[in-house]
């Protein structure tokens, strides 16, 4: 086909696309995004449903992450979506190439109202999640559970195979911690070449007992069929396998690694006074102290926790017992060193 | 010599009739392949070409810097840029961010530049604090004071080579090699590109080698027996491709686990005390990617035997040949069209497996394809995505032209 047609095909097709979302755009309701799956239908319950039923009108609709399709989006003339949910990379890569507004917190509660992590200029937080230790208590016994990941790399204490997630993020920070960095410390040792040659150093002394996990899924499934004895996890995964699957798993809180999901308000939507006050609505205490119920995420306003079920309190990762020794997975960091890292991590992986 | 002898007009209509005749056939063919003509247009060699030109095209600096591009093309490279340029960056670096774009041109010099994203956003940070003024120092001396590295000839080179508009550092990239700040190309040690691709080849070799091995008696037994018996074997050949790949490989990972059904069985039989490690190595990957891949290798050798005629075997038995002579002088030469297809299928859908490694496989028995899926969606890099992408293609390539040479070969030595 001639380059000519194409271009007259592509853009009759891309105009009449671009009329039909701008007169759509016009009429639209409030539309929030979000990722699906179990959590969504939690939000449902918790946020979307109450908030329409104090007379507000909103959509949700469901998204599988990546800057690409948001840019794709605001540089498209925002087509159909005001409130998105975004992982901290996408709230971080978004908000320098100004796919987001800025928000104004006065409209929301106050930046006080909310812990540190979730106060940003292009979003506030909606969950914290972990990244932890799990094992199967039916196979450690209370009195030698683990206590922190130097137990996860002591292979006479512990002997057996350990999973991690397939890759340097995360991996790289658990290794320094096993070495005796203070979590707090973690990000700027990794930040010398020192530091990421001493975190290989110590993933060398378990090598051999290693194993990669690639989706979330697999390792609940690991700890349950004996292939490992402990492995890096995100906390719902262990939770649900718990609840659902009824087994029993424990999760070693101290040392992890958290990370946030946060609300974005996408830049020329013309809905901003109603995501201000959807944002608002799900930003509150009592709204957010529900959704724990539901799902074993913490939530990011201070006045939450109190509100949880003290019964339902020790699952999550906002509990004060559970993160005081927690640090956040850097996005920055990662943002800058993922490729070199990744390239470093298989490099070490192939060497025998 | 009877046409010579035919007036011109008449032989003139007559050739007219034809190239018309012959004009519209061809136009019907081409009408009855448009469509398909233009489905491949769009889903494979678009994308393909595309891909192509991700690899070597390098535009988002200089459409985000276009100050600075030019001030780079006019840089002869010697010593440090002139002052012109580091004013050029300033006021580029001042509008990117203003325009909320700065941070693609972060990302695209932290590829050649260690920290480079950092360095170039601490800049953002400080020219947004200037309230759209020229800093009170000049520009080269606010760059020098932020971060010593704006100092550096390797910086400016690297930014030099980010200018486009065709850049190589992504397939050198993706062959272990670096470009020095003179010019010079160096094997870089700790690229891991070759020995990735090397593995590819040697993990789809294997798989070629045991899908062949394993197939070639099966489509004998499937093209020799009854046609019931036929039925039902090409029935279980065909069985695994109507279940979906990902719960194949999760049945794998039950099967081969260290708990699994293969250990267990092992352990009961007393052949081994402890569980061996079948899983999360070389071993579960050639395992479950010859399963998946199998049919690829019976079907077309199924074909081609089926088609040979049994009496070339009787003749040579009858001229005295022993059986196993027979079979390999003359049966086999005549599978080797369905050979060579089967082997050329598997081996080419191996190279770009992708979930079965990464669910069966360990750290470092993962091939090409997650490397490019890796760089494609979870750090964004596509130019180097791309260049992996063309590095695999290439080798493909060759590796089936050299093939098809040697298959023809042995073809016309039969023949």
């Amino acid at each position: 086909m001639n380059t000519r047609l194409t271009i007259l095909l592509g853009s009759t097709l891309a105009l009449g696309l671009a009329l039909g979302l701008a007169g759509a755009a016009q009429a639209r309701e409030l539309t929030v995004v979000s990722w699906g799956g179990a959590y969504q239908k939690a939000q449902n319950e918790v946020y979307f449903a109450p908030f329409k039923a104090a007379g507000n009108k909103m959509i949700d609709e469901s998204w599988d992450g990546g800057v690409g399709v948001l840019r794709a989006k605001v540089q498209g003339g925002n087509a159909g979506w005001d409130v998105v949910q975004v992982e901290s990379d996408e709230l971080q890569l978004g908000c320098e190439e100004g796919l987001y507004e800025t928000l104004d917190f006065s409209k929301i509660g106050g930046k006080d109202a909310y812990i540190p992590d979730a106060v940003n200029k292009c979003g506030v937080g909606a969950i914290l999640y972990d990244f932890v230790l799990g094992y199967d208590k039916d196979k450690i016994a209370a009195a030698n559970a683990p206590k922190g990941w130097a137990d996860f790399f002591d292979t006479t204490k512990y002997p057996g195979k350990r999973a991690l997630r397939l890759g340097a993020k995360t991996n790289l920070e658990i290794a320094l911690m096993a070495d005796g960095v203070a979590p707090a410390d973690v990000y700027n040792v990794l930040k010398t070449p020192a530091g990421v040659d001493r975190a290989f150093k110590k993933l060398d002394t378990i090598k051999k007992d290693l194993v990669f996990w690639k989706s979330g899924a697999q390792p609940p499934q690991f700890l349950a069929s004996g292939e490992v004895v402990m492995t890096s996890v995100y906390n719902g995964r262990i939770d649900a396998a718990n609840h659902d699957d009824h087994r029993n798993f424990g999760i070693v809180w101290n040392q992890a690694l958290y990370t946030l999901d946060s609300w974005v308000i996408l830049k020329g939507s013309p809905n901003t006074a109603e995501a201000y006050k959807f944002l608002d609505f799900v930003g509150q205490a009592k709204n957010q102290a529900k959704l724990p119920n539901f799902i074993a995420y913490g939530v990011t306003n201070k006045a939450a926790t109190p509100l949880i079920d003290p019964k339902r309190l020790p699952d999550l990762p906002t509990a004060p017992d559970n993160i005081k020794n927690a640090i956040p997975i850097s996005t920055a960091f990662w943002l800058e060193n993922n490729d070199r890292l990744t390239e470093r991590f298989n490099k070490w992986a192939a060497q025998n | 010599m009877a046409l010579q002898g035919m007036d011109g007009a008449a032989a003139r209509a007559l050739r007219r009739d034809h190239s018309r005749a012959e004009r519209r056939r061809r136009l019907q063919a081409i009408g009855l392949v448009a469509p398909l003509f233009l489905f491949l247009l769009f889903t494979f060699v678009g994308p393909i070409a595309d891909m192509l030109r991700r690899s070597v095209v390098d535009t988002d600096l200089a459409a985000i810097w276009p100050r600075t591009a030019a001030a780079m093309h006019a840089w002869d490279g010697a010593g440090l840029p002139p002052d012109s340029a580091f004013n050029a960056l300033g006021e580029d670096i001042r509008d990117s961010a203003d325009a909320g774009r700065v941070a693609v041109a972060a990302q695209r010099l932290n590829y050649p530049i260690l920290g480079g994203r950092s360095l170039v956003m601490g800049m953002a940070r400080l020219a947004g604090a200037l309230d759209g003024k020229p800093p009170p120092q000049g520009w080269k001396a606010a760059f020098l004071d932020a971060d010593p590295s704006w100092g550096n000839r390797d910086t400016w080179v690297a930014i030099r080579r980010a200018s486009g508009p065709v850049t190589d550092y992504f397939l050198l990239n993706a062959l272990d090699l670096r470009k020095d700040a003179a010019g010079h190309l160096h094997h870089a040690p700790d690229g891991i590109f070759l020995s990735i691709l090397w593995r590819t080849f040697s993990v789809s070799g294997l798989v070629t080698l045991f899908a062949l091995l394993l197939g070639y008696p099966l489509a004998y037994v499937m093209s020799h027996s009854s046609r019931r018996v036929a039925g039902i074997l090409t029935l279980f050949v065909l069985l695994p491709f109507w279940t979906s790949l990902l719960v194949r490989t999760a049945a794998w990972i039950v099967l081969l686990q260290d708990q699994g059904i293969v250990n267990k069985a092992l352990i009961a039989i007393g052949l081994i005390d402890h569980p061996v490690r079948l899983m999360f190595n070389r071993v579960g990957v050639v395992v479950a990617m010859v399963h998946v891949l199998l049919p690829f290798m019976v079907l077309p050798l199924a074909a081609v035997m089926r088609g040979i005629r049994p009496e070339t075997v009787r003749a040579a038995r009858s001229l005295g040949a022993p059986p196993w002579t027979a079979f390999r002088r003359i049966y086999v030469p005549q599978t080797m069209p369905g050979v060579g297809a089967g082997v050329l299928l598997v081996f080419i859908s191996a190279i770009g497996y992708y979930i079965t490694p990464a669910l069966v496989g360990g750290a470092d028995d993962q091939m090409l394809s997650y490397f490019i899926a890796f760089y494609t969606n979870e750090t964004v890099n596509w130019g180097l995505a791309s260049a992996l992408a063309v590095v695999l293609l290439g080798a493909t390539a060759v590796l089936s032209m050299v093939y098809a040479r040697v298959v023809s070969g042995r073809g016309a030595l039969v023949g």
